[in-house]
This record gives structure tokens, sequence and C-alpha cells, in this order.
């Protein structure tokens, strides 16, 4: 199935059983998908694998809370597109992670079609950033080719 | 109940106020009266004592020039000259030409014999020896006889002086007309009730008076009650009017000279000026409880409305207050029903997508299972719209400012109701008022409150009704009035109307969200919603939203 999906998404919540069972939902449909039960454990899995979209809860109780945890992340990656996820209606923390980058926010309970269509947006969003970088990689790449090589250093990391 | 209280409290100022300011008002007006009364009573006394000591000092004049002539006629005669009646005739002559009011003259021994006699009786040769007056006149010289009837019925005096010569004593003796002092003393008779007579001391008339009684008469008048000098004695007589006597004793204490005065001509002035008084305390007393009530009315109804607009401001206080707390309480409530729902959603979903496994299709149960999840989602999908609903305002807390025609947001209310309205037979119209600034506001919000008003008055009606909707420019602010004529809101609803998960309606039709979020929005904009319903005519919503003027692009 892994070599199926169409793109990488990462949930994170406290709510195990919310946890698991979306990560299976969604890796039924096709997205492959890992979840993180607090903010520490995400930025782990970010550093060691690439996500398209991450789907963060923006109220955990304890450890670092779904914005410091949003800007971490968009540290490690900035193109990774956030999706916030609040059971809350606490609008301004909302607010305050669409300022620091956040694709969008939803309100808890959301249906999994909802959340799909959602998740392609912001794929679609990422895929697009990434179109328009490589387009210009390779643009430079054409004028200097003798960077590829540092490309390539680059890419490892 | 509160009428009552006011209408006492009324009372109360009304009649506080009348005791204070009238009571003084009466006092003065009494006490001036009085003191007035008094001092015009006193002077009027006052001029009738001088009155009477005038007329008495004319008649003692009088009395006093009679028997001044006939001493000097006594004493410048000798008895002998004097009972020659040719002499005692020109010597009457004299007195008569210089003085007058003699009637006769005679001359009378020292044992009272009538010796000589001039005048129109046939005295001469009586003897008065006997006669009380003449041991009188012969003990003290001088003797003024009572007024009595004459011959010709005319009343007449004596007057007798004694003349000692040498050894024996002889006495002039002339009957005076008195007539002629009556003409004195009835010049004193002034005014429509104005007396003046004079009474012995037995209190018979001596000259005829203006009233009551005749000459020689006895009068009701107490001659002990008048002292020495000039006494002033107030009666009453028969017809219970107030009569004022005054009295000079004259002809050494022998004649009371009277001068009698109906009190009531008297005090005419005294009356004219005690009811122009009355009618000045009376005017006065009049706008005085006039602008008492006036004012106390005033005051009352002032303090009413004020009342009543503290007691709405209060209400209106402690209605934010409590949908502040409740909204807090509400959103971490949803919260906590969020995260479970949200479990609930993806456990269903779960089991959704296994039971399209292959392995289950065949399961004989596969239907009821489909149909439990199904219901399962239908009961998450309910608990998630009451959640939503509540927080629904509060997931646009920061409103999107644009510019908004209130009249158009509206209109497009209405459209968009109207549909529902007509199948239940519901007429709406409106009355907007054409010249509404533009504001600046959040329409999307606006368009929230009124269709929560709107739908809220077709579910009130039901069927067959009307709505009416005015808009209205008041000062600083827009007015929307939503009316129905349904069924209108029992009083003890009344309070809870805008409380969150408060309804009328029957359960799952109606959230009870409608008015709270209603009641936030447009108290986030700076406005207030009213309400006012009386059960079976209908109910009033008034929106009252700010105008804020759009900033200029």
């Amino acid at each position: 199935m892994d070599t199926m999906h169409y793109f990488r998404v990462l949930v994170v919540d406290d709510e195990k059983d919310f946890l698991e069972t979306i990560v299976k939902r969604l890796d039924k449909r096709g997205i492959g998908t890992e979840g993180a039960l607090n903010g520490e454990k995400a930025l782990e899995l970010m550093r060691e694998k690439r996500f398209d979209v991450v789907l963060l809860d923006i109220k955990m109780p304890g450890g670092m809370d779904g914005i410091e945890t949003l800007r971490e992340m968009k540290k490690i990656a900035p193109l990774t597109e956030v999706i916030l996820l609040t059971g809350h209606a606490s609008v301004e923390s909302s607010i305050e992670g669409m300022k620091l980058g956040a694709f969008d926010y939803l309100l808890k309970p959301v249906k999994l079609e909802d959340l799909v269509t959602k998740l392609a947006q912001a794929f679609e969003k990422k895929e697009g950033q990434d179109q328009k970088i490589r387009s210009a990689k390779i643009k430079e790449l054409m004028r200097f080719p003798g960077r590829v090589f540092q490309q390539e250093k680059e890419e490892e990391k | 109940m509160e009428t009552s209280r006011y209408t006492g409290l009324q009372r109360k100022i009304i009649l506080l106020t009348l005791l204070v300011s009238l009571a003084p008002l009466i006092v003065l007006g009494a006490t001036i009266y009085y003191q007035f009364a008094g001092m015009y009573r006193a002077k009027i006394t006052q001029q009738i004592t001088y009155r009477s000591r005038g007329l008495a000092q004319a008649v003692e004049l009088f009395l006093k020039e009679r028997t001044a002539i006939l001493c000097s006629m006594a004493d410048t005669h000798h008895f002998n000259e004097m009972i020659d009646e040719a002499n005692l005739s020109r010597i009457f002559e004299i007195m008569n030409s210089r003085a007058g009011a003699f009637v006769d003259l005679g001359v009378i021994d020292g044992n009272g014999r009538h010796l000589a006699y001039i005048g129109p009786y046939d005295l001469k040769g009586l003897n008065y020896y006997q006669q009380p007056w003449f041991g009188e006149v012969m003990a003290k010289g001088v003797y003024i006889s009572d007024v009595y009837m004459g011959y010709r019925r005319l009343p007449h005096f004596i007057i007798a002086v004694r003349r000692q010569e040498k050894s024996h004593s002889w006495i002039l003796r002339a009957t005076i007309d008195s007539g002629v002092f009556e003409g004195i003393v009835k010049a004193a008779q002034v005014g429509k009730t104005g007396d003046a007579f004079i009474v012995n001391k037995s209190g018979v008339y001596q000259t005829q008076p203006r009233f009551e009684g005749r000459i020689l008469t006895k009068s009701k008048l107490e001659t002990s009650s008048f002292g020495g000098g000039t006494t002033g004695v107030e009666k009453k007589n028969s017809e219970e009017k107030q009569i004022l006597f005054a009295g000079t004793w004259i002809n050494h204490g022998k004649w009371l000279v009277v001068i009698r005065q109906g009190v009531t001509e008297e005090m005419t002035g005294l009356f004219s000026t005690r009811n122009m008084e009355i009618a000045i305390v009376l005017s006065g007393i009049l706008a005085i409880i006039l602008m008492t009530v006036f004012t106390t009315r005033m005051t009352i109804s002032r303090l009413r409305a004020a009342d009543v607009k503290a007691g709405e401001m209060n209400a209106q206080l402690m209605q934010s207050d409590k949908l502040a707390a409740l909204g807090k309480m509400a959103a971490g409530i949803a919260h906590e029903i969020n995260n479970p729902l949200q479990v609930i959603v993806e456990k269903t979903g779960w089991m959704q997508d296994l039971l399209n496994e292959e392995e289950l299709q065949q399961s004989k149960n596969i239907d009821e299972f489909r149909t439990s999840i199904n219901k399962i989602e239908e009961h998450v999908e309910r608990a998630r719209k009451v959640v939503h609903g509540m927080l629904g305002f509060a997931r646009k807390m920061e409103p999107h400012m644009e510019d908004v025609d209130i009249n158009a947001v509206i209109n497009q209310t209405i459209d968009l109701l109207g549909n529902y309205a007509r199948i239940n037979n519901i007429t709406i119209t409106s009355e907007l008022s054409p010249d509404l600034p533009i504001i600046a506001a959040d329409g999307a919000q606006l368009q929230q409150v009124f269709m929560n008003l709107v739908s809220n008055a077709i579910d009130a009606i039901g069927k067959d009704g009307r709505i009416d909707i005015k808009s209205r420019r008041m000062g600083p602010q827009i007015h929307i009035e939503v009316s129905d004529n349904g069924p209108g809101i029992p009083e003890e609803k009344q309070k809870r109307i805008f409380d969150p998960f408060f309804t009328t309606k029957e359960t799952g039709k109606g959230t009870g969200l409608g008015l709270w979020v209603t009641h936030n929005i447009v108290e986030k904009m700076g406005g207030a919603v009213n309400m006012r319903s009386e059960e079976g005519k209908g109910t009033t919503f008034t929106v009252r939203i700010p105008i804020v003027i759009p900033e200029k692009k």
C-alpha cells in the first residue's frame, strides 16, 4: 500500500482513540499517515521524515501546546502545510496559527470526507509551491550546472 | 403595587409641602387680620370718644354760657330791681338778644315765693319751697334741671342761680328751650347709624335720639357702665349687631353725652380690607396647591421614568453578565464535547470502512450494523449542530467589517425566508426608512441576526399571521423592529428568552441558541436587543445598532 500513497500526513492529537482511528482510516484511503500524541513526538517525526501536510490539534494538555509546536514545525519544514484542528472556540489561537502560516483550521468534530478534502487542498498548495521551487532550481541548474552537486548534498540532509 | 408606591410618595410630598407652605400663610393672614382689626376697632373707639368729648364740650359750653349770663344778671342787679317786672322784662330781652334760647325768667325769694315772672306761662305766685331743686340751688348756688316736657309740649329745662345779698338770698331762674342744644347734639348724628343724645343719670333721654326711644323715656343704656372722663362701651343690640357707645359726663355728672355708632358701618373699610386679604390669601393658597400638585406630579413622573430606565438598564446589565458567563461556560463545555464527538465520528467511520470489507458483506446482520452506524452518525451530527451553533458567534468573533446597507440585509432576509413564510400563510411586510446611513458592520452577522428573529417569528406564529419589519434612524442608532402577531411569550419565560439552550420549540427542533447568538452578536457590535411581548397579541423584538460610519477608502 505504501507505494500508493498520494501524500504523507502527520496527525498530532493527544486523544489516543482519535489518533489511532484517523491514522487507520486515512491510510485506508491511500494517504500515508502517521500519528503523534504530543508536540515533541511530532517534531521528532518531522525531523526524521518528510510530511506534506500536518493535522495539528491546537489545544493539548501538558508539554508543548499547538501553537508552539506549529512554530517549531515551520522551522523544521517551512513548506509543509499545517491544518489546525480545534474543539474549542479559541478563535484567537486559530488566528494566531494562521498568522504563523497554518493553511486553515477546522472545528471538531469533523467528518472524514471534509477532512480529506481539506488535506488534499493543502497538499495541492504544497505541491504548487514545490513545483515552483523545482522549476526555479531547474532554471538555476541550467544556468549553473555545477551546482547540481551542491543540491544533492543538501537533499541528503 | 408599583403605582401605589408612587402615588403614596406623591401624596406625602404634596401634603408636606402644602402643610409647610400653607400654614405660615394662613397664620400670617389671620395675624395680620386680627392685628389690623384690633387697630381699626381701637381707632373707631377713639374716634367715637373724641366725638363724644367734643359734643360734651359744646353742650357744656352752652350750659356754662347760659349759667354765666344768668349769674351775671343776678350779680349785677339788686333784688328790688329784679322784682320790678318791667326791669325783669328788659333784662330778659337783653339776655335773649345776646344768647337766645331763654323761654322765661323769674325771681324767687329765699322762702320759695315766685315774686316776678316774665314768660309765656303764668307761674307768678307759686311757692317752690318744697321743691327739691329749691333746696339744691339754695345749697349749691347753681342748679340745672333735667329736661321736662313743658306746657306747650316742648322740651325744656331750668337753670337757677342764687344771689346772696347781705343777709338774704334770692334766686334767678330761667327756662331754656332745650331745642337749641338739641340742635347741637343732632349735628353730631352722622352717617347711617351714628347717633348722639344726652341721658340723665337714670338713663332718661334728655334729647330726642335718632333711633330707638323718645325724649323723656327711659333708654336701655346702663349709665353706670360709663366712668369718669370719656368711656367707650361696646354692646350688642337685638339684631346681634355690634354697637359702640362713648359717653362723657357733663353738668357735674348729671348728664351723659352719648355718641352711638353701629360698628358695621364704621367697619366697612376693615371688611373690604379683610375681603381683599382673604381673596389674596385664597388665591395664594390656590396657586400654591396648583404649583405643588403640578411640580410634584412632574417630579414623580420623572422619577418614575428614571426608575424604569434604571431598572431596564439593570436588567440589561444582569442579562449581559449572565450571558457572558454562560458563553464562557458554553465554550468550555463545547471543547469537552467536541473531542469525544470527534472520537465517535472516527470510530463509527472506521466501523463503516470495515463493513465494506468483503468477508463481512456476507454477515446476515450487515444491514442492521449499517443502520445503527448511520443512526450514530446522524445523532453525532445533531450534537455537532448544537455545539457548533453555540459556538457560532464565537467562531466569528473577529467580525468582518464591510459597508452594510441594513435595509438591503433585511430585504435579503425577507427574500430568503419568504418562501417558508408563504407556505405557512404568513405575510411579511416591511416599512424601511429610506434614509438610513451605510454603516460599517459585519453583514453576515447582521444577516444571521435578522434570520434568527424572522424565522423565530415564523415559528412562533405557526400558521396564518403577519410579520412587520421596520427600520428607522433614532439619533446615533438604527432601530430595527421585528413584530409578529403570534401567541406571545408567557411572562415567566420572557426573562429566559436570551439564555442559551432555552427553547419553546419541540425537542430536536430548536437548539435554543438562536436568540442567544443574536444577543451576543448585537452586543459585540455595541448594540442591544430588546423584547416586548404580550400574550395573545404578539411579540416585538427591537434591535438597536450603533451607527458606525465606514472609513473612507
